[in-house]
């Protein structure tokens, strides 16, 4: 079965460039390839996961030979484990719910059919990167999202915002690419081979090298993963469909980075420089970026600040060490930030407007998508027996027995965060679905079709189970999941849940009781002047805008200047000079041959006399 | 007879030539001026081959190339004369500048 791992990618793909370029003349519509590939997909991804139980430290490799480079061979191939299996069947099943919800979502989108092609490539993007053997295979996919990314959040391309975004989001990841292509040879080089089997095998010597590789591979991991610096793209990507959200924030895209980690984790393992340096990033992002959400008042800006905020929590547990931990948190924020995406993209189809202010009192129109938000919330926030809950806590427990000034510090900043996760969980709940509706959208609220409200319902019941294997002693996810040797087994204290939850209800009660003094206004005004700079992202886009976007811009129109001035004029002016001199000579060619012959006699006569006179001197 | 009156002779012959081909507009006249000025160069090489006394006559040869090649020169001419008159009915050089640049070129460049 291991050997058809190479279809997981190749299905959709082959669903993408059906869909591309005969998405409206096959039988059915554009969403039949769409949902075909995709769809089968996932069954091979289940079939995968069979397969690899109960042994997941075993790697099932086939490749074939592709090109030589220098001295040795290139193989495209893939290469299955544990960790593959379970990423794989994330990936296929938010793609495929995010299929199935947007033919709904999306019905009567012009562009539809391209759309649903984008999607499938997005996916077997992922795909790629999960199972890819090679780190140049890897990079094919990777670079892949980053195109899928940039046509699919500039879906609304006829919208300025929409455009800027596409633009932003490609630029900033692009950044982080670079680092990330100089990482793969560095790290390639080190280990004498490109194969992902070779690079972690023999991580070699602790050496600066090593380091500076693996510091490098974590430019493109920030980048993709929307960790701060570079997390500036997330937030305004929300100008595409928010499907694509979904899709973006629970399997593909921002999950790249995290995987790529844990795959190539002996290679961190072996440089801890470059997990210090990812903890440090984390700890900025986690708490930054969840107080950023506390005050925004787009509901999809929000749940975009969260998830650059869980995935501060990712990072953060692959850098004390805590892989298991990091892969289930991954896992289980596919389950319920999809399920919030999707829900959230319910709410605004339905109101037809992003922004909280406008919301309110949506519980009784739309029960099914506030109950499954509800669920989405609670796992969120860390509420036990939710999902999010137990991972998270595993997090932190790794954070407290790795110890030292790292350790304390993820585990100070992972318990402030989420008391402030709580909060903007409660705020959003209660500003989305409790009290009265503060819109004005003229036609009735209702609830979303059965298509929308299905995949809702089936990612609320993951992020409900997906956290019940914890809870015996087997510890379920260990069995798909093989931690790589020098990390730290995943553990869910009882201490450490309850100090959680409590902190959890602590922060929800407080922003509840807030707001039913008030019911219309917003909970988070009562931070008064200290919401400003949160709801300005502590002005991170406004100074990059200063530092890099202007000046950018000033040289841009200095080189413009230097271009139209200097070497335009130049290059103008010489054929001026030559058009007007050759302007004068013209004027000699008047068709009259006595005058052509009398110029000639001139001239021999002057000729002559000129000579002559040289002579006699 | 001193070779100066023979020079001056062949310079007068030369300058009547020049004179047709500059002043007048018969494309025929204009043939036969080109004929005197190639005689009076003529009369140069023949006249300092006697003043030179040369053993092997080489301005003499010359001067009888020289009358070769006018001889196909104006079968040539005259061909082109007759051919012109036949189109244009004219055989007034002034009267034919189809050859002058009157068109201004179109500039190809950036801005058109």
């Amino acid at each position: 079965m291991t050997h058809a791992a190479w279809l997981l990618p190749a299905l959709p793909a082959l669903a993408a460039v059906l869909g591309l370029f005969a998405g409206t003349r096959v039988a059915g519509g554009p969403a039949v390839p769409a949902l075909a590939g995709t769809g089968v997909a996932f069954v091979v991804s289940l079939l995968l996961l069979g397969a690899v139980e109960g042994s997941p430290a075993t790697v099932h490799e086939s490749a074939v030979a592709w090109t030589p480079i220098g001295g040795q061979t290139l193989h495209v191939g893939t290469r299955v484990d544990g960790l593959v299996a379970v990423v794989a069947v994330m990936v296929c099943v938010v793609a495929l719910l995010v299929q199935v919800y947007s033919t709904a979502y999306m019905a009567g989108d012009p562009r539809y059919s391209v759309y649903a092609a984008e999607v499938s490539l997005f996916t077997a993007a992922m795909l790629l990167v999960v199972v890819a053997s090679n780190l140049f295979e890897l990079l094919v996919g990777w670079e892949l999202m980053g195109l899928c990314s940039y046509l699919l959040v500039g879906h609304y391309w006829q919208t300025e915002g929409a455009r800027a975004a596409a633009v932003k989001a490609f630029v900033t990841t692009r950044f982080g690419d670079a680092a990330f292509l100089i990482g793969i040879f560095v790290v390639g080089g080190h280990a004498g081979s490109f194969e992902i089997g070779d690079v972690v095998r023999s991580p070699g010597s602790h050496g600066a090298v090593l380091t500076a590789g693996a510091v490098l591979l974590l430019g493109g991991v920030i980048g993709k993963s929307a960790q701060f610096p570079l997390h500036v793209w997330l937030p305004d990507a929300m100008a595409g469909p928010t499907p694509i959200s979904a899709l973006i924030h629970a399997a593909t895209m921002v999950a790249a980075g995290i995987f790529v980690v844990a795959r190539l984790y002996p290679v961190f393992l072996a440089a801890p420089v470059a997990l210090t340096v990812l903890g440090i990033i984390a700890c900025i992002t986690m708490l930054g970026a969840a107080l950023v959400a506390l005050a925004e008042d787009d509901l999809k800006r929000v749940l975009a600040w969260s998830t650059v905020s869980q995935l501060a929590y990712m990072a953060a547990g692959l850098a004390v060490r805590g892989w298991t931990a990091g892969i289930y948190h991954l896992l289980t924020h596919a389950a319920f930030k999809a399920l919030l995406f999707l829900a959230a993209g319910s709410v605004l189809r339905t109101v037809g407007t992003n922004l909280m202010s406008e919301m309110g009192g949506l519980r009784r129109a739309m029960p099914v998508t506030f109950v499954t938000a509800l669920v989405g919330a609670a796992a969120l926030a860390g509420l036990p027996p939710f999902a999010g809950a137990f991972s998270k806590d595993g997090i932190l427990d790794a954070a407290h027995e790795r110890g030292g000034a790292l350790g304390t510090a993820v585990y100070a900043v992972g318990l402030a965060t989420v008391l402030v996760t709580a909060a903007y969980v409660t705020r959003m709940v209660v500003r989305t679905f409790l009290g009265d509706y503060r819109g004005n959208a003229q036609t009735r609220l209702h609830e979303s079709p059965l298509v929308m409200t299905a995949p809702l319902v089936l990612l609320a019941t993951a992020a409900v189970g997906l956290g019940l294997p914890v809870l015996p002693d087997g510890w379920g996810v260990a069995r798909w999941l093989d931690a790589p040797l020098g990390t730290t087994e995943l553990h869910v204290a009882a201490g450490g849940v309850a100090l959680s939850t409590g902190l959890v209800l602590l922060a929800g009660a407080a922003v509840y009781a807030l707001w039913r003094r008030n019911p219309a206004a917003d909970p988070v005004a009562v931070l008064g002047r200290a919401r400003r700079p949160l709801a300005a992202a502590f002005g991170v886009d406004a100074f990059y805008d200063r530092a890099i976007v202007r000046p950018l811009h000033a040289l841009a129109r200095g080189v413009l200047r230097v271009d139209d001035g200097g070497l335009d004029a130049a290059v103008e002016g010489s054929g001026a000079t030559a058009s007007g001199l050759g302007g004068g000579l013209r004027r000699l060619q008047n068709g009259n041959v006595q005058a052509y012959a009398s110029g000639l006699v001139i001239a021999v006569l002057a000729l002559v006399i000129g000579v002559s006179l040289a002579v006699a001197r | 007879m001193h070779l100066s009156m023979a020079l001056l002779l062949s310079a007068l012959l030369f300058g009547v030539g020049v004179y047709g081909v500059l002043a007048r507009r018969n494309a025929i006249a204009l043939l036969m001026a080109v004929e005197l000025m190639l005689n009076a160069a003529n009369l140069d090489l023949v006249a300092f081959d006697a003043w030179f006394k040369d053993t092997l006559h080489a301005g003499q040869v010359f001067a009888l190339f020289v009358v070769v090649v006018a001889a196909a020169e104006v079968g040539v001419g005259l061909a082109i004369v007759l051919a012109v008159f036949r189109l244009r009915e004219t055989v007034a050089v002034d009267e034919l500048r189809q050859l002058a640049d009157v068109d201004p070129v179109v500039r190809v460049d950036a801005d058109s």
